[in-house]
């Protein structure tokens, strides 16, 4: 066994029990052994996070890793390199590998892949469709027994009504919550980036709010038919957002997900035909971004996520309309929440924690993101003041496809501690 | 720094007048053919086509050979590109040969843009998917003010598949920054709510007698099948309540003037006795068409 670690004079700010003082943390044989002042260990190393906040590991629950299969891109051991660097103790993978995580087979293989080379944890999602078809059930439980934490057809929406039903009552069973990457693709067919006087002007087609909006009504409609958990991934409109409150309101069991880009950025900032600004769901307008961001203030929204969606650089050095979607995030998803949410005043430090922690493992149902004595030692060490720019030349991703090089930030990730190891610390 | 033309949108209004006041000491008297220059001797231009044009590409090449500029047009579907080669691959490879400068159509909106990000070399957008196509908006501007005093004040109504067209995008802007008043018409799904707010000026109409009343320019866009998705109407209701027919001619001022950037569809955006009318200017927008050119691609390169 490793030596104890003691994280000295932080903050110490637990969502799951309300913490908030300064405080040691004690850790020993990879769990959290206990957290007060003046804690003391002969043989301890010491990790000094005066003036720094102690918060429980961060979890992304929405990555893309891109192994096995486009390796070229990311790979298990890359993503997890960059979730550390941007704080994370803790990522979910998406199914849409190649081939498609549908069978307990791939789950295996990420699971123990996982083991062998990443920095932090990884929780694999299962496809819920057959190489996420839409058209049969992929062998859910069987990824259940594997190591599934959710079920998604991230990315190639279920578009059969049918098919939903039927996988959210599985879900609901085996307990596990279903997550849906909301759009319909006959309404977005086409598009590139949102609809609205942006697309007009660059001659791009669009992909309209409502082309979300209408599968999270349907999706609402079938959580309260079939009584699973419901995750609404990406979440990025204003009726959808009005719409998840409304239907928890009555009872529905519905969470959801925003992540960093769709409320720092919007369609007007997107540099003209620069394809580091590409994603689904699109930026959206400003009083869509707006909604999001007011949902994140007033409880609506469960977790950030980031969408991690690496791609290799020649694949995004193509025309705007050939070029794929998704930007990398896992980097700078700490730094956004702080500019964007915690120094504007919009929400508390504390909220961002409970954001990044106990808010996607409750969605989960994870045992994590709380330093509670005996919880694993995953920890995120992070300040509010540091300034730093971000350079994605020096990611830690394979890929390099982020909006956000060059930005300054304000606060962020000083070291990333996983299972009572520190597995990332900042230069 | 490149100095080449992207769009209409990024143009100010007096550099606008430049570009026409230079036109217009291109344009030959009447019954003469173009004189020739020796401007551009020595410099070496690129037509590089990705899409199928005639008209475009010939008077670009005319305009550069009037100005001693040499010439090389690409019809880039039978090049390298068939054979898988990325679009920077295929512009870094003729960079490499160091022409003066590109003229370029492609299929995708922000082509241009995407490349000029990344090479040094001038590049001149000869239309580029559903965004822009500052060449023709430019020889539209000098054909109107071939009968006009002015474009201020100018009541100019644009018909058609408003959506999917470089050309009225281009036309907008250009007009709007001389303060025309714009009314572009066209069915609903041709003609997005939010091309409202393109440019001041602008407002929509979805019935063509409302838009056309007291026009003193009408510009007809071509139906262009290939970009959608999907028909907008039902197959024959298009040319009735869209086409441009001589009775209609008469709801504008009596000295109308009607456009079109072609290559025109008889019988399908306009009726044949309407495109050789007396008000029909398409020949002379043509014609424009080299003198603009000669003026952007001697801005270009001088």
């Amino acid at each position: 066994m490793s030596r104890p670690l003691l994280i000295k004079g932080g903050r110490v700010i637990d969502p799951a029990t309300r913490g908030d003082a300064t405080a040691d943390v004690l850790i020993r044989d990879g769990r959290i052994e206990a957290v007060g002042s003046g804690l003391f260990d002969p043989d301890a190393r010491v990790l000094d996070a005066t003036g720094a906040i102690v918060a429980p590991g961060f979890i992304d629950m929405h990555v893309h890793l891109r192994e096995p299969g486009i390796e070229h891109a990311e790979t298990i051991e890359t993503g997890a390199r960059a979730a550390a660097a941007g704080g994370f103790t803790t990522i979910c993978s998406m199914p849409n590998t190649m081939p498609v995580n549908d069978s307990a087979t791939v789950t295996s293989y990420i699971v123990q892949r996982a083991r062998e080379v990443a920095a932090v944890n990884v929780f694999p999602i299962g496809a819920i469709t057959k190489g996420s078809l839409g058209e049969e059930l992929a062998a859910i439980a069987s990824m259940r027994e594997a190591g599934i934490v959710a079920i998604s057809d991230d990315g190639r929406p279920v578009m059969n009504a049918r098919v939903m039903r039927r996988a959210m009552e599985l879900a609901r069973v085996l307990d596990i919550p279903v997550i849906d990457h909301c759009e319909d693709l006959n309404l977005s067919a086409g598009g590139d980036m949102h609809e609205g006087i942006q697309s007009v002007r660059l001659g791009l087609r669009g992909i309209p709010s409502a082309s979300e909006d209408v599968m999270v009504a349907r999706d609402l409609l079938l959580a309260e038919l079939t009584g699973a958990r419901y995750h609404v991934a990406h979440l990025s409109t204003a009726r959808s957002i009005a719409m998840v409150a409304f239907a928890r309101a009555k009872g529905i069991r519905v969470t959801c997900e925003v992540t960093p880009h769709h409320f720092a950025l919007t369609d007007a900032e997107i540099e003209a035909y620069d394809s580091n600004y590409k994603m689904k769901p699109p930026l959206r307008c400003r009083p869509d971004a707006d909604a999001v961001i007011q949902g994140i203030v007033d409880g609506t929204v469960d977790a950030i996520a980031t969408d991690h969606a690496p791609h290799a650089g020649d694949e995004k050095m193509q025309e705007f309309e050939r070029c794929p979607f998704g930007i990398t995030g896992l980097e700078t998803a700490v730094g956004l929440a702080l500019d964007v949410l915690v120094h504007t005043g919009r929400i508390t430090v504390n909220r961002m924690v409970e954001l990044f922690t106990t808010g996607p493992a409750n969605v989960l149902g994870l045992n994590r993101g709380t330093l509670y004595p005996g919880a694993p030692a995953d920890v995120t060490v992070f300040d509010l003041a540091a300034e730093w720019t971000y350079d994605v030349q020096q990611s830690c991703s394979k890929s390099r496809n982020s909006p956000f090089s060059g930005r300054r930030f304000r606060g962020g990730p000083l070291a990333t501690v996983v299972g009572g190891e520190i597995v990332w610390k900042r230069e | 720094m490149n100095k080449g033309l992207l769009d209409i949108e990024s143009l100010n209004r007096a550099e606008i007048e430049a570009i026409l006041a230079r036109a217009r000491h291109f344009q030959p008297a009447e019954n003469e053919t173009y004189r020739r220059f020796e401007t551009l001797r020595g410099k070496m231009i690129v037509n590089l086509f990705f899409e199928a044009s005639t008209r475009t590409r010939v008077s670009f090449e005319i305009a550069a050979r009037r100005l001693g500029a040499e010439t090389i047009s690409i019809a880039a579907q039978g090049s390298s590109v068939s054979k898988g080669e990325s679009l920077v691959d295929t512009l870094n490879t003729l960079v490499a040969m160091r022409p003066n400068a590109i003229v370029m159509r492609h299929a995708a909106s922000g082509a241009p843009h995407f490349l000029a990000r990344h090479l040094a070399i001038p590049i001149v957008n000869a239309g580029d998917g559903t965004h822009e196509h500052p060449t023709q908006a430019l020889l539209d501007a000098l054909t109107i003010l071939d009968r006009r005093k002015s474009l201020e004040h100018l009541r100019v109504a644009i018909i058609g598949d408003i959506a999917h067209s470089r050309v009225a995008r281009s036309n907008v802007h250009l007009l709007s920054r001389f303060g025309a008043d714009i009314v572009l018409c066209g069915p609903p799904s041709l003609l997005p709510r939010e091309l409202a707010q393109l440019a001041p000026g602008v407002r929509l109409a979805y019935d063509l007698p409302e838009a056309i009343r007291d026009a003193d320019v009408i510009m007809m866009l071509r139906v262009q099948l290939e970009r959608q998705h999907e028909a907008p109407m039902a197959a024959g209701e298009y040319f009735r309540f869209y086409g441009l027919r001589l009775e209609h001619l008469e709801l504008a001022k009596p000295e109308v003037i009607v456009m079109h950037p072609g290559p025109i569809n008889r019988g399908r955006e306009l009726s044949s006795e309407v495109a050789d009318s007396q008000r029909s200017v398409i020949l002379n927008q043509v014609e424009n068409g080299v003198a603009v050119r000669m003026a952007v691609l001697e801005r270009t390169l001088t």
